[in-house]
């Protein structure tokens, strides 16, 4: 029955969007951080999400329904950290230098806002599996 | 005299049920890099089914013996199709989410309608059999 499946997909997405808005949450809380080398600067993270396919393409007489999403990792942005000059700054470097973050708050929160309509829509599919399930199980009645 | 008794509703039923989690994936897989959308073609599963109406199931009594054609196995994975987008993204994805919930509640109207079909012919079964 591959109603029931859906509960394991769309529970993998909301899984999925949910760790994106954690992430994102992160990148928007540091955004302000600075650190007194570029490499001790805090770098904006990504998930990378990929469709569960592996174990389907070795055996496509698989069921049709049911590909989840799959949780890749995060990975962190390559863009270089942003470099002040504040030579009154606590963590300032010996020429007067501080590497603030580079994360970019406008992508952070078009990735916010996508994250959360899609998380919406993950919960509305499964409502209505639910509902449909439940009339499934009065049949007859 | 039972062997029928649903008609299409029954095989209908099936279909659309294995349709929610097809359309369930696209959906889910809204923001993945690469995903394609698929479905399900309910237009020519139905043509299969109606050109041979009333078909009995092949009886397998042994593992060996071969799957019946029409009317017997639902699609499965290899036998889906892919949507072509109206507007496909950059990151290679495919899902559209305004079509994949279109879809999706028109296929839920679907289920709802067959399983209405279905408790309307237990409950005329019912009367019939109770004798009023």
């Amino acid at each position: 029955m591959s109603l029931f499946k859906v509960f394991d997909v769309s529970g993998s997405a909301m899984t999925a969007q949910s760790v994106r808005l954690n992430v994102t949450a992160s990148n928007l809380a540091n955004a302000d951080s600075v650190a007194s080398t570029p490499d001790a600067a805090y770098r904006a993270r990504h998930p990378v999400f990929a469709a569960q396919l592996q174990e389907l393409t070795a055996n496509p007489d698989l069921d049709a329904a049911g590909v989840g999403v799959q949780m890749k990792g995060v990975v962190q942005s390559a863009a270089e950290p942003v470099k002040r000059f504040h030579p009154e700054h606590p963590l300032a470097d010996a020429q007067g230098f501080v590497y603030g973050s580079n994360v970019n708050p406008v992508e952070e929160l078009t990735n916010m806002i996508s994250a959360s309509r899609s998380f919406q829509s993950s919960v509305e599919v499964m409502t209505s599996a639910r509902d449909l399930l439940l009339q499934t199980s009065s049949m007859g009645r | 005299m039972f062997k029928n008794v649903f008609g299409i509703h029954e095989r209908s039923l099936l279909l659309s049920g294995e349709r929610v989690g097809v359309l369930a994936s696209n959906i889910a897989n809204a923001d993945t890099p690469h995903y394609k959308a698929r479905d399900i073609d309910f237009q020519s599963v139905l043509a299969g089914e109606q050109s041979t109406p009333g078909a009995l199931p092949m009886a397998r009594t042994d593992t060996a013996h071969l799957a019946a054609g029409p009317g017997g196995e639902l699609p499965t994975l290899a036998e889906l199709k892919y949507r072509i987008p109206f507007q496909p993204s950059l990151d290679g994805n495919t899902v559209e989410a305004p079509v994949e919930q279109a879809k999706f509640a028109e296929n839920q109207v679907r289920y709802q309608a067959s399983l209405m079909m279905i408790n309307r012919r237990i409950s005329s079964i019912e009367n019939a059999l109770s004798g009023q």
